[in-house]
């Protein structure tokens, strides 16, 4: 996998293969360039995020869910910045669930970004100027993981401790809820 | 039926501390009395008649969040509070119908709605002297001319920003209104400040947490139990600084002895969850207080759960009734807590007369009554990065914060309860201000048995269940005793249910709108007539996947509620209602 990703070039280069293996690349690709200083959105205190600043996250977020490692940070900062003590683990609680196919403020890549960017008023906090611009498009990935608008082949499918739900790579907002009250075990069902 | 009704008024003047101010007829405050016996001596409704029990008037909210609160009735008004946005209501009961006589809008601020940990809901109003007093979700409290609606003062203390919520419902005694903060799954640092009811003027404030002077301990404190003697253990027993955004919120419910001039509440579970990192007995969390209504002073504390692992707040209520003790009889507060056992306390001391399970416990295995000390179970303790099965109860508790009735008359308690246990995993968590600081995912299941939900008759002389009523689902109402020997409560999809308070036997159920965990009342009409009433609306942490719309697939969403409350939103409907009933 990872000598077929080395040259990027060349593999678009070759016709009838590009489409499977450039998704296989975006998959496994690690991008350690800091995001440039004029891509920084300001703090939500301050004027809206400019619609170039828009344009670019909206950019890298599509790419980043194509993307297994900007998933799986996302998903780790997901935790680490108390995103599940609202959300849960996408089922909701103070915040709205993240896992269904009702997106209150709209669920394209864009908006899930302002979301987390600029907070909203019902309750969402801001953090643009808080963290770092790239987790900003991790955290927006991985959000849209957890209604399986991310790539399935990198979404993550397993967790690393107390499983709540089917993993995000089988996510589909679509499919009913059960009915069912928890039987004894308390497993998920 | 006169007859009837002077013999229950006879009979429930043993209790003369507990009585509400003014007409027997009314409900002036959430919990009926200062007592919080949540008892009306009214007796014309009785277990041989409730059976023609028919609806007399309805009154759409407009809002669809959970409606735990309490309507009041003084004379011949009714108020009513919504959950957010915390409109309050006036009812001309004196008409057909009971119109409208004026509303009042607070328009709290939209963001208070992220930072309510579970739902949005608001525990009722308080009425003295010709004033509704309000608090709001953003962190108001609001006095309201009762006559007219209009606004008489503000009050503002705490910020929704480090997640700081106002959803009890005050108590007013004297011309002081009592207040306190929600917020412990937010690093909020609890308290209970008293204003004058004249002008909204803070005349004390007394933390939960930090040094001594802000808690209000001084020369009147005199703990029963030598573990809650020391200087500034609301510093001392946190790690460094931790006891800031340590919770011990009182959210709860407050309760005031005349004679004694004490006022009696608890403190909500200290932060985060995450026990193992803030080692120590954490004070004063978790526990009960009794202070000097005037001076807010510390009389004494008794904490229930020290350094408290399973969220077990000990913000419930404490009904102050005079029980006889080998033979003696005491001034006692019953309390049923969240760690599963019902305290009875001597509340002019805080010794611990009995403290007995009332649902199964196994996260500690006893109360040791010579030194206060809750028993805890080593097997249930709590890892970082480990999950722990089958912890009984579950973090709402034994019993959350529906509050029980008292009646006299059988000497019982009618505690509304659940039966839920749960897997947690404990997570390391950090503080970010304005963002839940809990560090835990948790699973509810139900308990032993299957059902979700009990009703039991507590005998608290006898520290044992006269009788039990089992319900599938959670009872996250409130109860309702009455001079007429009935147990009023409902279910969470929808029911409201009467029983004989000797027997627990049903007699009547209507099926509302939608789920019920509200807190019924009963009162006087101004035609003369016994009247039932109950806010319908299902919300709360118990309703929270159907109030907030959230995902069951997701078995930790709602705190972990949602794992043992898949099938609500196939039993009940979103709707907020005020049912209100009486005799044909």
């Amino acid at each position: 996998m990872s000598s077929r990703c080395r040259d990027r070039a060349l593999v678009l280069a070759v016709a009838g293969v590009a489409g499977a293996l450039t998704a296989a690349c975006e998959r496994e690709a690690r991008d350690f360039l800091p995001p440039r200083p004029g891509a920084q959105v300001a703090p939500a205190a301050s004027a809206p995020a400019s619609a170039a600043a828009i344009a670019l996250a909206a950019a890298m977020v599509g790419r980043y869910e194509h993307n297994a490692y900007a998933i799986s940070a996302g998903k780790r900062l997901f935790a680490w910045y108390n995103c599940s003590g609202c959300h849960a683990n996408g089922g909701g609680g103070s915040g709205p669930a993240l896992m269904d196919d009702v997106w209150i403020y709209g669920g394209d890549a864009g908006t899930v970004y302002l979301t987390i960017a600029n907070g909203r008023p019902n309750g969402m906090p801001a953090f643009a100027g808080r963290i770092p611009e790239d987790q900003l498009w991790q955290l927006a990935a991985y959000v849209r993981s957890l209604a399986g608008l991310a790539s399935a082949d990198a979404a993550p499918n397993r967790d690393d401790a107390f499983l709540t739900r089917t993993p995000e790579s089988f996510a589909d907002p679509a499919k009913p809820e059960t009915v069912k009250p928890a039987v004894a075990t308390g497993r998920p069902q | 039926m006169r007859a009837l009704a002077a013999v229950a008024f006879a009979a429930a003047a043993q209790a003369a501390a507990l009585a509400a101010p003014g007409d027997p007829g009314d409900w002036p405050m959430a919990a009926h009395d200062y007592a919080s016996t949540r008892f009306s001596p009214l007796a014309d409704i009785t277990p041989a008649n409730a059976a023609t029990l028919r609806l007399a008037f309805t009154f759409s909210t407009g809002v669809v969040r959970g409606h735990e609160a309490a309507p009041l009735v003084v004379g011949n008004t009714m108020f009513i509070v919504t959950p957010y946005p915390n409109v309050v209501f006036a009812l001309d009961l004196s008409q057909p119908g009971a119109p409208l006589r004026w509303r009042f809008e607070p328009k709290p601020e939209a963001f208070a709605q992220g930072v309510a940990c579970c739902d949005v809901v608001n525990r009722g109003l308080a009425y003295e002297d010709g004033k509704v007093f309000l608090n709001t979700l953003d962190n108001q409290t609001i006095a309201i001319d009762a006559a007219h609606g209009k606004e008489l003062w503000r009050f503002r203390a705490g910020d929704i920003r480090t997640g700081e919520t106002r959803t009890m419902a005050p108590l007013v005694v004297k011309g002081r209104v009592l207040i306190g903060n929600s917020g412990g799954e937010y690093g909020v640092r609890g308290w209970l400040i008293a204003l004058d009811a004249a002008k909204g003027k803070e005349l004390w404030r007394a933390y939960s947490t930090g040094p001594d002077r802000d808690v209000l301990i001084g020369a009147d404190y005199k703990p029963f139990y030598a573990k809650e003697r020391g200087s500034d253990l609301g510093v001392r027993t946190w790690p460094a600084d931790a006891w800031k955004v340590g919770g011990g919120t009182v959210w709860g419910w407050i309760s005031y002895d005349p004679e004694l001039d004490l006022v009696y509440y608890g403190t909500a579970n200290p932060g985060p969850w995450n026990a193992e990192q803030r080692p120590g007995d954490n004070k004063f969390t978790s526990g009960l207080f009794a202070r000097d209504l005037a001076t807010g002073q510390a009389r004494w504390f008794y904490q229930l759960s020290p350094h408290d692992e399973f969220d077990y707040d000990a913000v419930n209520e404490n009904v102050l009734i005079d029980l006889a003790v080998a033979g003696k009889p005491r001034k006692v507060l019953v309390h049923p807590d969240r760690n599963g056992y019902v305290y009875v306390i001597d509340r002019a001391s805080g010794e611990v007369v009995s403290a007995t399970p009332f649902v199964q416990v196994n996260t500690s295995t006893g109360v040791d009554l010579a030194t206060g000390e809750l028993r805890y179970a080593p097997g249930k303790r709590q890892r970082t990065g480990t999950v722990v099965r089958d912890i009984c109860p579950a973090a709402p508790g034994g019993k959350d914060w529906q509050p029980s009735a008292y009646s006299p008359r059988t000497q019982l308690l009618y505690l509304p309860h659940q039966n839920l246990c749960q897997d947690q995993e404990t997570t390391q968590v950090g503080y970010i201000a304005g963002t839940p600081y809990v560090g835990a995912t948790i699973q509810m299941k139900p308990g032993p048995g299957g059902h979700r939900g009990r009703v039991t008759a507590w005998d608290p002389a006898a520290a044992k269940a006269r009788w039990t009523i089992d319900e599938d689902l959670p009872v996250w109402s409130g109860a309702l005793a009455t001079g007429g020997d009935l147990v009023f409560y409902g279910t969470m999809d929808g029911w409201f249910k009467a029983v004989d308070a000797n027997s627990g036997r049903l007699v009547w159920q209507f099926k509302t709108g939608s789920g019920i965990v509200g807190q019924p009342i009963s009162y006087r009409g101004p035609d003369g007539r016994q009247y039932v009433a109950v806010l319908s609306g299902v919300g709360g942490w118990a309703g929270a996947v159907v109030a907030g719309d959230l995902d069951t697939r997701d078995g930790s969403a709602a705190g972990g509620f949602a794992s043992a409350m898949r099938d609500l939103k196939q039993r009940t409907t979103k709707g907020g209602m005020l049912y209100v009933f009486a005799l044909p």
